[in-house]
């Protein structure tokens, strides 16, 4: 069997630390509490800052548990049950857009597809629940990026530095600088959905808007996806009637799970 | 001229709801309210019919408001109701005598014995398709006859009314006495063959004719409603597992739908002729669209599906919320060799053997929670299996498609095994609440908001499908398996400890 490792250890000791203190502590404070040396100290809180179990407030500098701590205490939401929740109000989307239907959640770097409804017409389709989608070029990975602290691509995760990440490309329309994705996801913050032209697939645009719990936390989104003729209007913007079934779906989801109407 | 719905009502048993449609069968608003389940002595289950009227009235007036849409703009209103669930009302002041007898309800156990004794539980059976058994409204009124002070003689002065619930709203809504053919064969009373109340019967239950509504078809105008939905025809009736049947679209013969709540309920369409089962299966109508044949059905229910699930989150504990069981199920690729029969309280079709109790079979050290969770999912299936096999050997009908329905219908790793150890397509339909459905089709039908029944096949859309993925022998050897597994559910109740 082999030994412990003392800087998971060290990590725990922090981590018991900062759930002990309300108002967060500073570097200082925690390193002379376990009496360690700053330098250590330091390069256990960025690392665990880096996984979302710790947050630095940008005005004080102090550290406290951070979204991704919290959300492993609190029981997370089973993909399963949000399909049941979500159940009747995926089919009105499907049946008020004409559109397919799909709920992502976040899955390590990518969106797992945890339900799918047909679209309604009499083409043949097969279910793809189980599925991956990448975060970057779709409505729902976008959309959870923009609200959930823990969704980022693979490739931006294992960059070390602040070089700039170029992201793995689908078709000639995938936006591939994190920097410009960043800049979407400001407008997908701005005004509460998203959405992808071309992206993934071409001829295909997707729409999206969050699912958010009780606490208010995104738990995942839903979104129709279809031909780009349907769903872009002719001076290239989304179809707002789509993006309004979008939002009520996600709305009529979240206020099942009990989130308060925003 | 403003948007039409069709406004469904649908009377169950734990709550009344109403829920408008569009032209294209989609739902625009929905109202529930729920109501006392009242329980007098075990076994006893009671609904106060004044508090079920009272909340329609709310639900339909709510389900408008909701909206926005104001009552001229309901092009018709069609009711669907729990079955069997049996009331007795004075003709004049419209009181009723006692509390509706729900379907659950076994306080005519003895009684059902007692007609049993001569000729046994299948004497009316190939009358009425049925055997003797509590459910059922004729020994029920029977038994309001025999035991609330005076019922017996107002009944013999032809003050009273019988109704279930479908003809009590009727009645109250537009003061008409009728019930469909679909309700009527809940009864035990109606001769399948005739569609009439069979005075063999009656005489056989001692039951005056007099009690007894009209006999009308599934899909046509009864009469106009009064109160908030003045003037608006009320077209439709049909028992809730017949309206489901309708909602999924099953018009041809051989179409099944499966509704999948704490238990199942399969129905067949078995086309324009009844069938006998030699399996078990209870025979029913379809439904009835106005003066066209009626259409029957081949019934088979499963008692324990959706509640073992509950049984595992809330007797085991292995579980917090019943979605969590794709979840625990998932964990592992097969049942480990572990299989659930839940018998809790005996088998019923095909095999209809009161001494069964549950079992889990092929426990062995390896086995885990997550292969107990798959057989629990797992035994959902095969009791569809058994039905769908008994169903297959009555009508000598092959099913290529399951049409489901129901809570369930939301756990894709049972929609995958059903259609593996079916071998067929297992497919769910776009709205899921094909009761409330197959109610407003049938009304808006009887008034022409919808032309004809090619229209509402048009509406009906998959949301999703599943297709076999189970190789032959793996299903086979399962299939034995599970046999096995019921065998060493059998004479478990021995007779002393029946009572």
């Amino acid at each position: 069997m082999p030994g412990r490792i003392q800087s998971i250890e060290r990590a725990a000791a922090i981590l018991r630390l900062l759930a002990s203190g309300a108002r967060g502590l500073s570097l200082a404070e925690i390193s002379r509490s376990l009496e360690l040396p700053k330098g250590t100290v330091l390069g256990i809180l960025r690392t665990l800052q880096h996984v979302g179990f710790v947050e630095q407030d940008p005005e004080s500098g102090r550290y406290r548990l951070g979204g991704g701590m919290l959300s492993l205490g609190t029981r997370y939401l089973d993909g399963n049950e949000l399909r049941t929740r979500a159940l009747n109000w995926a089919d009105t989307l499907a049946s008020r857009s004409g559109e397919s239907v799909r709920i992502g959640t976040l899955h390590k770097h990518q969106v797992l597809v945890v339900h799918h409804v047909f679209r309604p017409d009499s083409t043949r389709q097969t279910l793809d629940v189980g599925t991956l989608l990448p975060l970057h070029a779709t409505a729902l990975g976008k959309v959870l990026m923009a609200f959930d602290p823990l969704a980022v691509p693979e490739e931006v995760s294992s960059v070390e530095t602040d070089a700039p990440v170029e992201l793995t490309s689908f078709t000639r329309h995938t936006v591939t600088s994190m920097a410009a994705v960043e800049r979407q996801l400001d407008g997908i913050r701005e005004n509460g959905w998203g959405w992808e032209a071309e992206e993934l697939v071409d001829g295909e645009v997707s729409i999206a808007a969050p699912i958010r719990d009780r606490r208010g936390v995104t738990v995942g989104a839903i979104g129709v996806r279809g031909a780009v003729e349907r769903l872009r209007d002719a001076s290239g913007n989304p179809d707002m009637e789509q993006v309004s079934y979008v939002r009520d779906a996600a709305r009529a989801v979240s206020r099942d799970l009990g989130a308060t109407p925003y | 001229m403003s948007q039409q719905y069709v406004a469904a009502i649908d009377q169950g048993t734990t709550s009344s709801r109403c829920i408008l449609f569009d032209r294209d069968g989609r739902i625009v608003s929905v109202d529930q309210r729920e109501h006392r389940q009242i329980f007098p002595k075990p076994g006893w289950v009671e609904h106060d019919a004044l508090e079920i009227w009272t909340n329609v009235e709310a639900v339909v007036q709510d389900s408008l408001r909701k909206s926005d849409i104001t009552p001229d703009q309901i092009a018709a209103i069609g009711i669907t109701n729990q079955r069997e669930t049996t009331l007795l009302w004075d003709r004049e002041t419209g009181e009723p005598v006692y509390n509706a007898i729900v379907w659950q309800d076994t306080r005519t156990d003895d009684l059902v014995r007692e007609l049993g004794a001569e000729g046994g539980q299948d004497r009316f059976r190939a009358k009425c398709g049925l055997p003797l058994a509590t459910y059922f409204s004729g020994p029920k009124i029977r038994w309001l006859l025999d035991n609330v002070k005076g019922v017996r003689e107002r009944a013999d002065r032809g003050e009273l009314m019988f109704g279930t619930m479908d003809t009590w709203l009727i009645w109250k809504m537009t003061g008409r006495h009728v019930t469909d053919v679909t309700n009527a064969s809940r009864t035990m009373l109606m001769n399948l063959e005739t569609l009439a109340w069979d005075e063999e019967i009656l005489a056989a239950m001692d039951i005056p004719r007099s009690l007894l509504p009209e006999i009308r078809s599934s899909s046509e105008v009864y009469g106009e409603s009064n109160g908030y939905l003045a003037g608006v025809p009320v077209a439709s009736s049909l028992g809730d597992q017949h309206a489901a049947l309708f909602g999924q679209t099953c018009f041809d013969p051989g179409d099944v739908k499966g509704t999948y709540g704490t238990g199942t309920f399969l129905v067949m369409n078995t086309g324009t002729e009844p069938v006998t089962s030699n399996n078990g299966l209870l025979t029913t109508l379809g439904y009835k669209i106005g003066d066209a044949p009626a259409v029957y059905a081949l019934e088979g229910s499963i008692a324990v599906t959706g509640s073992l699930v509950q049984w595992l989150r809330d007797n085991l504990g292995l579980i917090s919320s019943a979605p969590e069981i794709e979840t625990l199920a998932r964990t592992v690729d097969d049942n480990g060799g572990c299989y659930i029969v839940p018998a809790f309280s005996g088998l019923f079709a095909p095999h209809w053997r009161s001494d069964a109790r549950g079992v889990i079979a092929g426990l062995t050290g390896y086995v885990n929670k997550g292969h107990i969770a798959r057989a629990v999912l797992e035994a959902s299936a095969w009791q569809t299996r058994e039905v769908v096999d008994a169903m297959n050997a009555d009508a000598r009908i092959d099913l290529t498609t399951l049409k489901v329905d129901g809570g369930m219908t939301a756990d894709n790793l049972l929609m995958q095994i059903l259609s593996d150890v079916l071998d067929a397509e297992v497919v769910r339909p776009m709205v899921a609440e094909t009761t409330c459905l197959g109610a407003a089709y049938a009304a808006g039908l009887a008034v022409g908001y919808w032309p004809d029944i090619e229209t509402l096949r048009a509406n009906w859309h998959k949301a999703a499908e599943w297709n076999p993925k189970m190789p032959a022998e793996v299903r086979d050897r399962e299939y034995h398996n599970w046999n096995k597994a019921v065998r060493r559910t059998l004479d478990w109740v021995e007779h002393e400890d029946q009572a």
